[in-house]
């Protein structure tokens, strides 16, 4: 039931508001709402409960194992969030003056001085409000960086043919054509090819690395070798940064620029889709363009660095400074793990995965690149499932909801067919790990004597599966009958 | 090891079965002078007592104060229930509603944002949300640019009443794409939109133009009138607004003839806390006409196999994971648990919770308006209908006002100074429904002294 549907004409939760009305007479009446907006009119009671009742139709890290490939879907400790709502942090106003702000500003300065020794970059602007802005802001200052040397052929940004579908859109936002790198079958991106590619027109490549295809991308050294030589940057997508914390840093892999994805690799919540953090990271020679505002500690003081002090950043990318409250967050994340607890974090994600690999390859599930180490994720492929029982990736997903698991990224990269991404991430014991491998052993059993009860899981959700075709074509996206 | 649950003996058993000897040996694939490095400037972790006393300590740093900052934020109530509901781990630790059944929660609770952000901008259409109000701007131009067939200029006309920081942060957004951002200057008694300079583009071909509603002088702009204006000059209509204004302003659905065809702003003052700037969220709706332009997630309502109700993503045909490079936009992650969040605000408060809200804080701003004009030297500038934010000219410079009335632990608004040299030492000044008369009086009192200060020493 929608809350609207709840609604009884003249009913409110009295304590959340004024008691009166205050008259507004000395506006002009043309300059006032007319006609009221219809909101629920429900009490307090009412809304505790309805929004308590749909928080428990969700599966969350908190709830339920949630090993969605490329997500970094690990526990998020309690402590950064009560922590960052602190009075004086949660209700601190972005303009507050430099006097009023040094604890603030001492966490963010902080974080920056961590997130470039982890990554070895030279220098962090932490504004960006997620990954996709990261790369926004990373392209834009590599746009920035030709744009100043007037070396304007440069219309071209490479991307790995199993990049995620960020990439390309961000190279595009910011006025680039992209070109399609192919991946081998190592799963190693086609150095040959890339050699072929670059030239005077390339402004850059983006890379992930570890990889999309949950592998470590070995020729990193060359691959930069190449496109330096051609002219071209390197863009680092830290989307599986969590994989490498700690054990080899994208700065000295030869990246110019980076974006972290801070709610993954520094568990900030996800949120049901958000807010993250995506501060970025550069090399000497992308300093100068980096997005403001930044914190510079100078006598004992922290202040804001602004246009003033950068006239050749890119700019600014919101109102204020950023997702602070999740910056804060990951401060909190950073400092309670400490620099033994952050190469942890890759060593322990990365154990997870590899012994999901080889337990679910000795239940005789197929691994896409079987040869390789996985890093903090690995590709199952299910073709044979889907070819000979006709029960495809999909229809185990949904199964494994059943089973109290939350399903892997299915079908990306889309490189392979039929795949599971899966992440298991290292705040999982190996109890949840061997769980999940029991829970696939179970469905590969189920759609092998009777495919009908995967091909129309789940059957123990609060739905089944919805008609995502209806959903587009007779749009239904705001609720719209009068209520009272 | 914080929040890893492997005993030794687990690692030695999982390590067996890899067929590995250490863990180390899972990196064998990364180049070897590639890891010689040390983390120093990264300190030793901390347990969560050292680390809460840390937070304590920062925190306490920044406390206190009383504040009439607004430009752009607003210190306005939250019921303790909404983020008590909100950050249930259920809402906090989930992820993008990629998984539908699994995610019902959040997706019905999302569908209801949308439809309590269109019944408050009385507008057609709503996404999921945007990163902030600003970014949303950023995007609400691009989509503009996309959804019109009539213009072909790329010009896009910006008030200067408009938050200096939207404007670039606008401008960061849009810059690589050819679009050209022309400043609309505004009228020095009014503090709106100059009428005979909007004139001057009569006949040109512009593609869309920004109405700000309050703008960032706290002034109400006809907002009818523009927007005729854009209708008679083929050009689309961008508002900027404040959602919570909207609960007593006329919506920008109903402006002009036929309403705004884009509607944007930022979602902060419907139940995010301050939290230095964010996370907040950018909203954006619109016209039916152009829900396929939009960018970001939006909410469907359908059926499940059984014919029963359900929700899921909508529309995903535009957006990154499908179209990458021809998509509406990069944006993946979004700002869910804000939303989340105002949702439950919204419901809370309901129609005349909010319009409470909004009347009070406007009511308060202008009793501090009056008292502030009482003080000596100090005048206010425009002769306009305001909401809940006025600009005062002072006797000396802001910046010096402000830090000096700031060791009484008093904020006293916001310097524009910078952005607007030529209206002198101007302060925007800003009252919520939150304010108290010991705050107003403690700012009247640290003004007062340091303006007398100021004077004397000046004479002197």
């Amino acid at each position: 039931m929608l809350i609207f549907e709840m609604s009884s004409a003249g009913r409110r939760a009295q304590a959340q508001s004024p008691a009166q009305m205050a008259a507004l007479d000395d506006s002009p009446a043309g300059l006032l709402r007319k006609q009221t907006h219809k909101l629920p009119e429900v009490s307090e009671m009412q809304v505790v409960r309805h929004d308590t009742q749909l928080s428990q139709k969700n599966f969350s890290i908190d709830t339920n194992f949630y090993p969605l490939g490329s997500c970094t879907m690990k526990y998020n400790p309690r402590a950064c969030n009560s922590l960052s709502m602190l009075p004086g942090l949660a209700d601190r106003h972005p303009y507050a003056p430099e006097s009023h702000s040094q604890g603030f500003m001492a966490c963010m300065y902080d974080l920056q001085e961590m997130l470039k020794e982890v990554t070895g970059m030279k220098a962090v602007s932490l504004t960006p409000m997620a990954g996709a802005q990261g790369e926004f802001a990373g392209v834009a200052m590599i746009r920035a960086y030709h744009d100043q040397n007037k070396d304007t052929a440069r219309t071209e940004i490479l991307v790995p043919d199993a990049a995620h579908g960020t990439n390309p859109a961000s190279a595009v936002m910011c006025g680039y054509k992209v070109k399609e790198i192919p991946t081998d079958a190592e799963g190693d991106l086609d150095v040959d090819k890339l050699r072929e590619a670059v030239g005077p027109q390339t402004a850059g490549i983006m890379l992930t690395n570890s990889s999309t295809l949950g592998v470590f991308e070995r020729r990193i050294q060359e691959i930069a070798a190449i496109v330096h030589e051609a002219g071209g940057l390197l863009y680092y997508d830290g989307a599986n940064l969590n994989a490498i914390l700690g054990k080899v840093r994208p700065g000295d892999m030869g990246f110019d620029v980076i974006h972290m994805n801070l709610h993954k690799t520094f568990s900030t919540p996800h949120g049901g889709g958000g807010p993250g953090a995506g501060p970025v990271g550069v090399s000497e020679r992308l300093k100068p363009f980096l997005p403001i505002p930044m914190v510079t500690h100078e006598e004992g003081k922290y202040r804001w660095l602004t246009e003033k002090d950068c006239p050749q950043t890119i700019g600014r990318l919101s109102a204020f400074a950023g997702n602070a409250g999740i910056l804060l967050r990951a401060y909190i994340y950073a400092r309670l793990l400490g620099r033994e607890g952050m190469t942890r974090v890759a060593e322990f994600s990365t154990l997870n995965a590899n012994y999901m690999l080889k337990k679910m390859q000795e239940a005789g599930f197929v691994a896409a690149f079987a040869k390789r180490r996985a890093t903090h994720e690995f590709i199952i492929t299910l073709k044979r499932q889907a070819k000979e029982l006709d029960v495809n990736a999909m229809d185990f997903a949904k199964r494994l909801l059943d089973y109290g698991v939350h399903a892997p990224t299915t079908y990306f990269p889309l490189l392979i067919p039929e795949c599971f991404l899966i992440e298991p991430t290292e705040s999982e014991a190996v109890d949840a790990l061997d769980g999940f491998i029991e829970a696939m052993q179970k469905i590969q059993l189920e759609a092998e004597e009777n495919p009908e009860l995967v091909k129309s899981a789940p059957h123990t959700m609060p739905v089944r599966r919805l008609d995502d075709v209806r959903a587009a074509r007779e749009l239904d996206i705001r609720y719209t009958c009068n209520i009272n | 090891m914080p929040f890893i649950p492997h005993t030794e003996q687990e690692i030695r058993s999982m390590l067996d079965t890899i067929g590995v000897d250490s863990i180390n040996q899972l990196f064998d694939e990364i180049p070897e002078e590639l890891t010689r490095f040390s983390l120093d400037a990264v300190p030793e972790g901390m347990p969560e007592m050292d680390v809460a006393n840390l937070m304590a300590q920062r925190a306490q740093q920044d406390a206190g104060a009383y504040s009439f900052i607004g430009a752009g934020a607003y210190d306005h109530h939250i019921p303790a229930a909404v983020w008590q509901i909100a950050t249930r781990g259920e809402f906090y630790s989930a992820y993008t509603p990629y998984q539908a059944e699994a995610s019902q929660g959040t997706l019905q609770l999302l569908y209801e944002f949308q439809s309590m952000m269109t019944e408050l901008m009385a507008m057609d259409a709503s996404n999921a949300s945007l990163y902030d109000g600003a970014s949303a701007l950023g995007e609400a131009i691009l989509m503009a640019v996309r959804a019109t067939r009539k213009s072909k200029s790329r010009k896009i006309l910006l008030p200067k009443t408009l938050h200096p920081a939207y404007r670039a942060t606008a401008n960061a957004i849009v810059k690589n794409q050819n679009i050209e951002l022309i400043e609309l200057p505004y009228d020095a008694g009014t503090g709106r939109v100059d009428m005979a300079a909007l004139a001057s583009y009569e006949g040109e071909d512009i593609t869309a133009m920004v109405i700000n509603q309050p703008n960032f002088f706290g002034v109400i702009e006809d907002s009818d009138a523009l927007v005729n204006w854009a209708e008679a000059n083929n050009a689309l209509t961008i508002g900027v607004v404040n959602p919570l204004a909207m609960s007593i302003l006329n919506p920008p659905g109903e402006w002009g003839e036929k309403g705004v065809d884009i509607c944007c702003g930022e979602g902060q003052p419907l139940g995010i806390p301050l939290s230095s700037g964010g996370p907040y969220y950018g909203f954006l709706t619109c016209r039916q006409a152009y829900v396929r332009q939009m960018p970001g997630r939006i909410i469907g309502r359908t059926v499940d196999l059984d014919g029963k109700t359900g929700f899921s993503l909508t529309l995903q045909a535009r957006e990154q994971h499908i179209r990458r490079s021809k998509a509406t936009s990069n944006i993946c992650t979004n700002q869910g648990l804000m939303v989340t969040a105002s949702t439950i605000h919204m419901a809370m408060l309901g129609a005349e919770g909010l319009a409470r809200a909004a009347a009070a804080s406007h009511a308060k701003q202008a009793d501090l308006e009056k008292a502030l004009s009482e003080i000596d030297g100090v005048e206010v500038i425009f002769d306009s209908p305001f909401y809940n934010e006025s600009v005062v000219r002072l006797p000396m410079p802001v910046s010096e006002l402000i830090n000096q009335v700031a060791e009484h632990n008093v904020l006293a608004g916001f310097d524009l100074s910078e952005h607007y040299p030529e209206l002198g030492n101007a302060l925007l000044v800003c009252s919520t429904e939150k304010q108290t008369e010991q705050a107003v009086a403690a700012l009247l009192d640290a003004m007062q002294q340091v303006i007398t200060q100021h004077t004397n020493s000046s004479a002197g």
